[in-house]
C-alpha cells in the first residue's frame, strides 16, 4: 500500500511542478530583464491576486505541518503559534503596509534608506534581511525533508538530502527565470491549492465528529499523554521558568515579526497602490485567518484520531500529524480513501513548500542585489560624490534629496546587471539554505520560523517604525537598530539550547549553551528598539528634517511613489 | 469605490499605463519600460537642465505640504486611529500570552464542556483581529483616503505639473 500512495502523491507532485514550471516559462516569454519586472511583477496585480500570493507566501508548510503537529503533540500551546501569526498582521495593516508601498520600492531597506545616508543603511539592512530569508529557508526545506521521509518511509536521510537539494534547485529555478511575477503566481496556485485541503480535511475531521466540537476536545484529550491537561495552557511552555518566558518571547516574535519579514514587504510593491496594498492585505488577513482557525483544528483532531504517541513516533517534532490524519480521514492505512488523501495532502504541502522557498529567495536575493551589492559598488556617476554624505546641506543638495529613489536608480546601477546579480545570489542564497537545511533536520519547522520571526522583529521592525514614525530618527540610529537587533538574537539563538547542550540541539555533541531560552525575541527585541533610540540620541548629525517631510508626506499621501 | 480606486491607479503616473494594461496583453513591454525612463531620466539624461530647479522645489513641496492644515488633518486622522488601535491589540494579545504562562489555572478552567477560557481567549483573538482589520479599513475609506488623493494632487500638480511644462518647452 505504501507504493500505491507514494506513487500517487509522485504523480501529484510531479503535475505541481510541471504546471508551476510552465506558469515559470509562461510569464517569462517575453521579459526585459527590468528590476521594476524581476521584483515586482510589473506592480500591475490586483488586490486580490496579491492577497493570495501574501496568504501563499505566508501560510508555509511550516504553519500547516509545524502548527497542527505541535497542537496534536502538546494541545493548546501550540495555538498561540495560530493566534500570533494572525494577530501579526495587524501591525502590517495598520503600521506597515501602505506606508511601505508609498515609501519604497523593492526592499525593506528601500523604506528605511529613503530618509538617511544609504550605504551604510543598507548594507545593515540587506544583511538582515538576508539573514531572515536563510533562517525561514532552512525552516521549509526541513519540512520538506521530513515529508519526504515520511512519504518513502524507510528509505531514510538519502532521500531527505536529496529532497532537500532537489527543492533547493527548483526554486532557483522558478525565481532566476520567472522572478517576482513567475512567484506571485506559484503562490496564488498554491494558497488555492492549500485552502482547498485544509478545508476538505477540516469538513472531514468535523464530519467525523458530527460537528461536536466538544467531542473532538475531549477525545483528543483522552488521546494525548496530558489526558485534560492537554487542553490547558502549559504543556509545551510550563513547568520551568525559562520555559515560560520561551513562551513569552515565542509570542513577541510571532506578533511583531511579521512586519519585518522581506517576503511579506516586498510583497507590497506588486501592487499599483498603497489603497491596493491595503486591500490585499485585507484579502490575506481573511484567507490566513480562516487558514489558522482549520490548523487548530486539523491538529487537535490528529490528536484525537492518530493519537499523540503515532504522531511522535513518525516525527519526534510532530511535523508529520496532518499527512497521518489525512491517512485515517481516508479509512486508514490501506484503504484507497486514506492512501488518496494521503497523497494529495502531502503533495499539497510539498508544494506550500516549493512556492514559499521560491518567495523567499526571491526577497533575499533582491536585497543582495538591490542593498548590499549595489551599495558596495564604488559610483561611477560625478553627480553623487561627497555631497550627498554631508546632508543636510545647501539647498544645492535640496535636488539629490528630493526624489532619492528615482534619482539614484539610473545612474548608480544599471538595472539589468542588478538583475543578473539578483539570479545569481538567489543560486548562493539556494546554496547556503540546503546546507544549513542538512544540518537541522530534526528541529520542528514551526519552531525554526519563530526564530526567523524573533530575528525579523529584533533586526528589521524597529528601525522601520522608527523611520517611518520618528522625526528625529539618524542614519546612526538606523544603522544601530539593525545591528543591536540583528546580532543579539543571532548571538543569543547560537549561545541557545537549540544549537548545543541538549539532545535535541543541531550540534548535540558540544555544549556551549549559555542562554536558556530557545526563542531570543524577549531580548533581542527590545535590544533593537533600544540601540536605534541610543544610536539617534548619539548621533554627531541630526536628522535632516526636509528628508523627514518628504517621507512623511509621500507614506501617507502616496505622492512621488512609483 | 471602484471609480475612486480607478482615480487613484491613474493618479500614480499621469502618463504610465497602470490598471488599463495589463502585463501579458500587448502592455506588457510598455509599462516596465515606461516606468524605467521616467525613473533613469531625471539624473540620467539631459542632467542640469530638468534637475535641478524641479528637485530644489520638489524638497520645498514636501515641507510646505507637511505643515499644511490639510496634511495635518490627515496625519492627526491616521495617527487618531492608528496609535490607539495599536495599543489596544498589542496589550489584548500581550495579556493573553501572559495569561498562558501566568495563571494557567485559569485559563484551563473549563467553560462549557471541554472548552476552556484559553480557548475562548484564542478564538476572541481571532475575532477582534477580524473586527479591527473591518474597522480600519472602514476608517481609511471614510476619514483619510479622499484627503490623502487630493494631497497627492496638491504634490503633483505642483511637482509634476511644472516639470510637464518644461518639457512642453523644449
Amino acid at each position: 500500500m505504501r507504493g500505491d500512495h507514494q506513487t500517487l502523491a509522485l504523480v501529484l507532485f510531479s503535475a505541481f511542478i510541471v504546471v508551476t514550471l510552465a506558469i515559470t516559462t509562461w510569464v517569462s516569454r517575453n521579459r526585459h530583464g527590468s528590476a521594476e519586472e524581476f521584483y515586482a511583477g510589473g506592480r500591475l496585480f490586483s488586490p486580490m491576486e496579491n492577497g493570495f500570493a501574501i496568504a501563499g507566501d505566508y501560510m508555509s508548510a511550516a504553519s500547516f505541518l509545524g502548527i497542527s503537529g505541535v497542537i496534536a503533540l502538546f494541545g493548546y500551546d501550540g495555538m498561540l503559534y495560530s493566534v500570533g501569526f494572525l494577530v501579526a498582521w495587524l501591525v502590517v495593516l495598520l503600521l506597515v503596509a501602505e506606508l511601505v508601498r508609498n515609501v519604497g520600492r523593492f526592499t525593506l531597506a528601500d523604506v528605511v534608506a529613503a530618509r538617511m545616508r544609504e550605504r551604510p543603511v543598507r548594507i545593515a539592512s540587506g544583511t538582515a534581511s538576508v539573514t531572515v530569508s536563510v533562517l525561514y529557508l532552512v525552516a521549509q526545506m526541513v519540512g520538506a525533508g521530513s515529508l519526504v521521509a515520511l512519504l518513502l518511509g524507510g528509505s531514510g536521510p538519502a532521500a531527505r538530502t536529496l529532497t532537500v537539494i532537489g527543492v533547493g534547485a527548483l526554486m532557483v529555478v522558478y525565481v532566476t527565470l520567472g522572478g517576482m511575477r513567475a512567484t506571485t503566481w506559484i503562490q496564488i496556485v498554491k494558497a488555492v491549492l492549500l485552502m482547498a485541503g485544509a478545508v476538505a480535511l477540516t469538513v472531514l475531521v468535523l464530519l467525523r465528529f458530527h460537528g461536536n466540537v466538544n467531542d473532538l476536545l475531549v477525545r483528543a484529550a483522552a488521546h494525548s499523554d496530558y489526558g485534560k491537561d492537554f487542553l490547558g495552557p502549559g504543556r509545551a511552555y510550563g513547568g520551568s521558568w525559562s520555559a515560560r518566558l520561551d513562551f513569552i518571547s515565542l509570542g513577541l516574535a510571532l506578533v511583531l515579526g511579521t512586519a519585518g519579514l522581506p517576503h511579506i514587504l516586498s510583497r507590497f510593491y506588486t501592487v499599483p497602490t498603497a489603497r491596493a496594498a491595503r486591500r490585499s492585505v485585507v484579502w490575506s488577513i481573511g484567507l490566513i485567518g480562516s487558514f489558522y482557525l482549520m490548523t487548530i483544528v486539523l491538529g487537535f483532531g490528529a490528536a484525537a484520531l492518530v493519537g499523540s504517541d503515532a504522531v511522535r513516533t513518525s516525527n519526534a517534532a510532530g511535523n508529520t500529524a496532518v499527512p497521518l490524519l489525512a491517512l485515517n480521514l481516508g479509512g486508514g492505512a490501506g484503504s484507497t480513501g486514506g492512501t488518496v488523501l494521503f497523497a494529495v495532502v502531502a503533495a499539497v504541502a510539498f508544494a506550500t513548500i516549493l512556492a514559499v522557498v521560491a518567495g523567499v529567495t526571491l526577497a533575499s536575493s533582491a536585497s543582495v542585489a538591490h542593498d548590499l551589492y549595489a551599495s558596495r559598488r564604488p559610483r561611477t556617476k560625478p553627480r553623487v560624490p561627497r555631497q550627498r554624505r554631508l546632508r543636510p546641506s545647501a539647498a544645492a543638495d535640496g535636488h539629490s534629496r528630493a526624489e532619492p529613489e528615482e534619482a539614484e536608480a539610473g545612474p548608480r546601477r544599471e538595472p539589468r546587471s542588478e538583475v543578473s546579480v539578483a539570479r545569481y545570489s538567489a543560486a548562493g542564497i539556494g546554496a547556503v539554505a540546503i546546507a544549513l537545511s542538512l544540518l537541522a533536520q530534526d528541529l520542528n519547522v514551526a519552531f525554526l520560523v519563530g526564530l526567523a520571526f524573533a530575528v525579523s522583529a529584533s533586526a528589521n521592525l524597529p528601525a522601520l517604525l522608527y523611520s517611518l514614525f520618528w522625526r528625529s530618527f539618524t542614519t546612526r540610529g538606523a544603522v544601530w537598530s539593525v545591528y543591536g537587533g540583528l546580532v543579539p538574537a543571532v548571538l543569543l539563538v547560537v549561545l541557545s539550547p537549540v544549537v548545543s547542550g541538549s539532545p535535541d540541539a543541531m550540534f548535540p555533541g558540544v555544549d556551549f549553551q549559555v542562554f536558556p531560552l530557545e526563542n531570543p525575541g524577549l531580548v533581542s527585541i527590545p535590544c533593537g528598539f533600544l540601540a536605534g533610540w541610543l544610536g539617534t540620541r548619539f548621533s554627531r548629525e541630526p536628522a535632516d528634517p526636509v528628508a523627514y517631510a518628504e517621507t512623511e508626506v509621500r507614506s501617507l499621501t502616496g505622492a512621488g511613489a512609483v | 469605490m471602484d471609480m475612486q480606486q480607478g482615480r487613484e491607479a491613474a493618479a500614480v503616473r499621469p502618463d504610465g499605463p497602470r490598471y488599463g494594461a495589463r502585463y501579458g496583453a500587448g502592455g506588457a513591454d510598455t509599462a516596465p519600460a515606461g516606468d524605467r525612463t521616467e525613473d533613469a531620466s531625471p539624473a540620467g539624461v539631459p542632467g542640469p537642465r530638468r534637475e535641478v530647479p524641479r528637485a530644489y522645489t520638489a524638497a520645498d513641496i514636501y515641507q510646505e505640504v507637511q505643515s499644511s492644515a490639510a496634511f495635518l488633518e490627515v496625519r492627526g486622522r491616521y495617527r487618531g486611529f492608528v496609535v490607539p488601535a495599536a495599543i489596544a491589540f498589542l496589550t489584548w494579545y500581550l495579556a493573553y500570552v501572559l495569561a498562558a504562562t501566568l495563571a494557567p489555572g485559569l485559563m484551563a478552567h473549563p467553560v462549557a464542556g471541554a472548552v476552556n477560557v484559553a480557548m475562548i481567549a484564542g478564538l476572541a483573538q481571532f475575532l477582534t483581529t477580524f473586527v479591527l482589520t473591518w474597522a480600519y479599513v472602514r476608517h481609511a475609506r471614510l476619514n483619510r483616503d479622499r484627503a490623502a488623493l487630493e494631497l497627492r494632487w496638491t504634490v503633483l500638480d505642483r511637482g509634476v505639473g511644472q516639470d510637464a511644462g518644461r518639457g512642453r518647452a523644449s
